[in-house]
């Protein structure tokens, strides 16, 4: 734990960044795939915090000052980990897309007509949405999560991302359709059909 | 991209919208495939719907990741 150093006028106090150490331990730990991977990077994140404390101007919160530094440790430690072989999906891009043959008919159309999703508001403004969206995000195959995870979080472009885990651009757009089409598929069960709960 | 080969060639499935659609968001199509894509879903209201469900998702996790 970090010892109190006091609290500075933006907040960026010890007792801040402790009460964020859960969220973003969740985020490290779904990219990197390892609690104590996890564990270490919000470690240096925190520790890096309280160095630069005095620093932080307070223009953003403290939690998306604290999410920038985590994000720039996660993809540190992700290069590092590359120095053992990723088990990336190498099948054949074709192949993967079956996986999601059963959405169309033969000829290449719906099976079943993508529902009217209404209003985006009414659902991104509430907390219950995001409940479900986590826990979509969590059924995503871990390969695949990470590799969503880095374009849609970490916000790497397309050409990082293949750099880091060497693979094609290819393959690269075949698991961000399945990991999109998969959480279409889990939100509109469990959020969007009045499974849940719906405005 | 062999099922972008159809009978008519110049016409896209669904199929191959969701895929372009999705694609899109790390690499701009083409003139041609945004052609393609926009005749599609001139037509295709389930398509349109898919687009729109793109969208949701993709400020969803724009306000996840902030």
């Amino acid at each position: 734990m970090l010892e109190n150093q006091g609290v500075s006028q933006t907040g960026a106090s010890v007792t801040t960044f402790e009460s964020l150490r859960g969220r973003l331990f969740g985020l490290a730990y779904r990219m990197l795939g390892s609690r104590a991977d996890a564990e270490d990077v919000v470690q240096d994140t925190l520790a890096a915090a309280l160095t630069a404390k005095d620093g932080f101007t307070g223009k953003s919160t403290v939690k998306t000052w604290l999410t920038g530094i985590l994000k720039h440790k996660i993809v540190d430690a992700i290069r590092r980990k590359q120095r053992e072989p990723v088990a990336v999906s190498t099948l054949d891009d074709e192949a993967d897309l079956e996986d999601f043959d059963g959405m169309f008919k033969a000829g290449g159309a719906w099976q079943a007509p993508p529902a009217d999703w209404g209003d985006p508001e009414q659902s991104l403004t509430r907390q219950e949405f995001f409940d479900v969206m986590q826990i979509c995000l969590d059924k995503l195959p871990p390969n695949t999560a990470r590799v969503f995870m880095m374009r849609e979080v970490l916000e790497l472009s397309s050409e990082e991302i293949c750099k880091e885990l060497t693979i094609t651009a290819n393959n690269l757009w075949v698991i961000l359709y399945r990991a999109r089409m998969s959480l279409r598929e889990c939100l509109e069960m469990n959020w969007f059909s009045g499974g849940g709960n719906r405005a | 991209m062999r099922t972008l080969n159809r009978a008519i060639g110049h016409l896209l499935s669904c199929k191959d919208v969701s895929r372009l659609l999705s694609q899109a968001e790390e690499r701009p199509m083409s003139t041609w495939e945004r052609l393609r894509v926009k005749w599609h879903l001139a037509v295709c209201s389930m398509c349109r719907a898919f687009e729109r469900q793109l969208a949701l998702m993709r400020e969803a996790m724009r306000r996840y990741r902030t």
